[in-house]
């Protein structure tokens, strides 16, 4: 129950992740976890994939901040889309107090320019959104059109923050570090103005300890050596490198002194079949060699995940180990909360 | 490789066995789970999905008798028609295949297997990738970024396998110098918003990949080209970030930009723009603004060269050379992922050859169930000698892999169900990864095997 968190005082988790990792998952399984024991999380999206609620098995999340699901212990993950145009008018909003300029720049296409080309421009906004609501306050003066309507409890200071952890589903691990060091270019190329000052703020929470970048893999060789080639580029732009969760790990039944063996192509097949016969099956030769060839290929299997993890260990980074479940997304992602949990990780 | 081979119909290549006294399983030459996928394609009936007259692509072809094992969990009735990736590859008509789908189903790699293959079979070939894994680039001969097709050493026979990987902002700058004096290049590309269009521009890598691909087959130089797409958001972007770009060519506000503005003709608009500009100012700073004013004044002259080739290469995936091949692994995202490209290279009129499904898990030894193999495991007592303890771990592991491969098909049933007249081919998982030739050959007899 919280004893031994790893991430005590981490309010932003960014989760990024080589595609096809499971990203999206853990990311909502780590709001799960943040959020248990009467907290609130907020599990944010921004690439406009709806993935969040295809998980959650709920209709398209609007550019709101809506109710997901509730957290073992009576806590609470709420789920958000960002959208970049609507970002971008909602900032000019709140900023500005404009309404029918914006209108006016989105007829000319100015919107569109923004937040489609302009170099960044796209990723300021996404940033300046997960910040907005990493940072948000139950006293703070305005709060942003899309904040959910969230009761403070008795005994909750009044300036306590509205969520104790904000959990990014990001961009994946070849463009998180540009993702999240656009701030500093933007503060670089406008080199005046709002959107400056604001980079600048975004960029002093993104490098704080208030933040984390998790790192999803696979025990295979390219997202490995992504994630490695990701925390490197992470590091040499000071941004704060969380841990590396390792997805869809399946368990191992050979033993360890014969796995090397095996991994060869040693396997004696008269003496499978005496054991096999001992089990109580009577193999043929050709189901025998079947058996063999397949036990081979995992050992083989289980020796490249060896050496991924030592390769993986050398980031220095704690690990932790999400298991291959087959089951159904949302008791899927409860099981992998709660093997979060236990890890540590929340 | 040696279990997929077990599986799968001879593939070229063997791992000698390492001692007298083991004996290496013998291959098998029916696929437990993907014929019970397969119809046996009937031999004269029109291309199923194809709208346009193309080759080869999805014709479907007879496929020989193939032995149907019964397995537990087949399902019976649900047929996809088998992709036939030779008659796809070897048709000299097939000129240009793009490798779509989902991030990590091993586009890349299936790309250069399929180059590959067609090389070996006498074209000439060249694959064009965006971020191909570090050993796979060494091995294919890709050392050094330099937006130029390499031959790839160890190709055997007559054709040709070239590979390159795509440089985004050279192909870019290459653009800019084709298509304005050097003096004013010089000027567009010194411009800081043209360094980052140009480098950080999510679209940019997208459409400097169409460019490229209509750079090669403008030369003639191969009379294959496969095209890896890049990694994007979701694999449509593909498809829609070139439009996104001649879009913003076109666009109201870089006319609006363009427009200069001491010439007031008219009062309204003027005064429109001027807010325009002032609110932009406000926004992104007096620098940011100028910076993106002298860019499009300078890339003025090229806008209509630029749209032009955008449209030409939107024609070119249009041509009846081109076929379009998905690919996927039998992961629920990466189906999803599958499934939407489909629909919309249906709706657009693409030619969609088939699917490929990547990583896929079989069992040599169906005839044991994942739950007998439970079972037998389960009653090795403390006594047992070691060879009856290694006999359970090999039951535990059997087990694991018919309940991996059962899961799978599940998936693929609901796949193939959802899209039952697009022809699928299959390629296995392999226990190591895939970084050289010899390994891409033989993922590409593993796809084109059975046909």
């Amino acid at each position: 129950m919280g004893v031994d968190r790893d991430w005590e005082g981490v309010r932003l988790h960014v989760v990024t992740g080589k595609g096809g990792t499971g990203k999206t998952t853990v990311a909502a399984a780590l709001a799960l976890a943040l959020a248990s024991d009467g907290r609130r999380a907020l599990l944010v999206e921004c690439e406009g994939r709806q993935g969040i609620a295809r998980l959650f098995d709920t209709p398209p999340l609007p550019y709101a901040e809506r109710k997901l699901a509730v957290a073992p212990g009576e806590g609470m993950v709420y789920g958000l889309a960002i959208d970049p145009e609507q970002a971008l008018l909602e900032y000019l909003e709140m900023y500005y107090h404009l309404g029918r300029p914006a209108r006016v720049l989105q007829r000319v296409g100015a919107i569109d320019f923004a937040t489609t080309i302009a170099p960044g421009l796209r990723d300021v906004l996404l940033t300046g959104k997960v910040y907005e609501a990493t940072r948000r306050r139950f006293s703070g003066s305005r709060p942003a059109r899309t904040a959910a309507r969230i009761v403070r409890h008795d005994g909750v200071p009044a300036d306590a923050y509205v969520y104790d952890a904000v959990v990014l589903d990001a961009p994946p691990t070849g463009r998180i570090t540009r993702f999240l060091n656009v701030n500093a270019e933007v503060a670089d190329l406008a080199r005046v103005g709002p959107i400056n000052r604001q980079a600048a703020s975004i960029m002093s929470l993104l490098r704080s300890p208030q933040t984390a970048v998790h790192l999803v893999t696979v025990l295979e060789d390219m997202p490995v050596q992504e994630t490695l080639d990701g925390i490197a580029e992470l590091r040499r732009q000071q941004l704060p490198v969380g841990a590396i969760v390792i997805n869809r790990v399946q368990p191992a039944h050979l033993p360890t002194s014969a796995l090397r063996a095996v991994a060869r192509g040693e396997v004696d097949t008269a003496a499978l079949q005496r054991g096999l016969a001992k089990l109580g099956i009577a193999a043929e030769p050709s189901t025998v060699d079947a058996l063999a060839a397949e036990t081979i290929d995992a050992a083989r299997t289980a020796v490249r995940e060896r050496r991924l993890r030592h390769t993986l260990s050398q980031a220095g980074r704690p690990t932790y180990d999400l298991p291959e479940l087959d089951i159904g997304d949302i008791a899927r992602l409860y099981t992998l909360a709660a093997a979060l949990r236990e890890q540590g990780a929340a | 490789m040696t279990a997929n081979d077990s599986v799968l119909p001879p593939a070229e290549e063997s791992t000698p066995l390492a001692s007298e006294s083991t004996r290496r399983a013998p291959r098998r030459s029916s696929p437990t789970l993907p014929s019970s996928l397969h119809a046996d394609a009937p031999a004269d009936q029109p291309a199923p999905i194809r709208t346009r007259r193309s080759p080869a692509s999805a014709r479907p072809t007879r496929s020989t008798p193939r032995h149907r094992q019964p397995t537990n969990g087949t399902p019976s009735g649900v047929r996809a028609p088998r992709l036939d990736v030779d008659a796809l590859l070897m048709n000299p008509g097939t000129q240009i295949i793009v490798c779509c789908g989902s991030g990590g189903v091993g586009k890349t790699t299936l790309a250069a297997a399929l180059g590959l293959r067609a090389a070996e079979a006498g074209r000439r070939v060249v694959t064009l990738t965006i971020d191909p894994a570090r050993r796979l680039a060494q091995s294919l001969g890709m050392t050094e970024l330099d937006n130029t097709p390499r031959p790839v050493p160890g190709v055997r026979g007559t054709g040709e396998l070239h590979a390159m990987m795509l440089d985004m902002k050279r192909t870019f700058d290459e653009i800019v110098e084709a298509h304005t004096t050097p003096a004013r290049a010089a000027q567009i590309l010194a411009n800081p918003f043209y360094q980052s269009l140009s480098s950080s521009f999510a679209g940019t890598q997208e459409y400097m990949a169409m460019e490229k691909l209509g750079q090669l087959k403008a030369s003639g130089r191969f009379d294959l080209i496969v095209v890896d797409t890049p990694p994007a958001r979701s694999a449509l972007d593909f498809l829609d970030a070139p439009a996104r770009l001649a879009r913003f060519l076109d666009g109201r506000f870089i006319r609006t930009l363009l427009v200069p503005t001491g010439r007031g003709y008219l009062r309204v608009v003027h005064a429109g723009l001027q807010f325009v500009t002032a609110t932009m100012t406000r926004l992104l700073g007096a620098a940011l603004l100028a910076d993106v004013q002298t860019f499009v004044a300078a890339m003025d002259t090229m806008f209509g060269g630029l749209r032009e080739r955008a449209e030409a290469t939107a024609r070119l995936l249009r041509t009846p050379g081109t076929a379009f091949v998905v690919v996927a692994a039998p992961e629920p995202d990466a189906l999803r992922e599958a499934s939407y490209f489909i629909e919309r290279l249906i709706e657009d009129n693409l030619p969609l050859a088939g699917v490929v499904i990547n990583r896929l898990h079989l069992s040599g030894a169906p005839e044991i169930s994942a739950a007998q193999a439970r079972a037998a495991a389960e009653t090795l007592d403390g006594a047992a000698d070691d060879d009856t303890v290694f006999a359970a771990a090999v039951l535990r592991t059997h087990a694991q892999r018919m309940e991996i491969a059962a899961v799978e098909h599940k998936r693929l049933h609901g796949f193939t169900v959802a899209h039952p007249r697009v022809p699928v081919a299959f390629a296995p998982a392999f226990a190591d990864d895939i970084h050289d030739v010899a390994a891409l050959r033989t993922l590409g007899s593993s796809i084109a095997a059975g046909t």
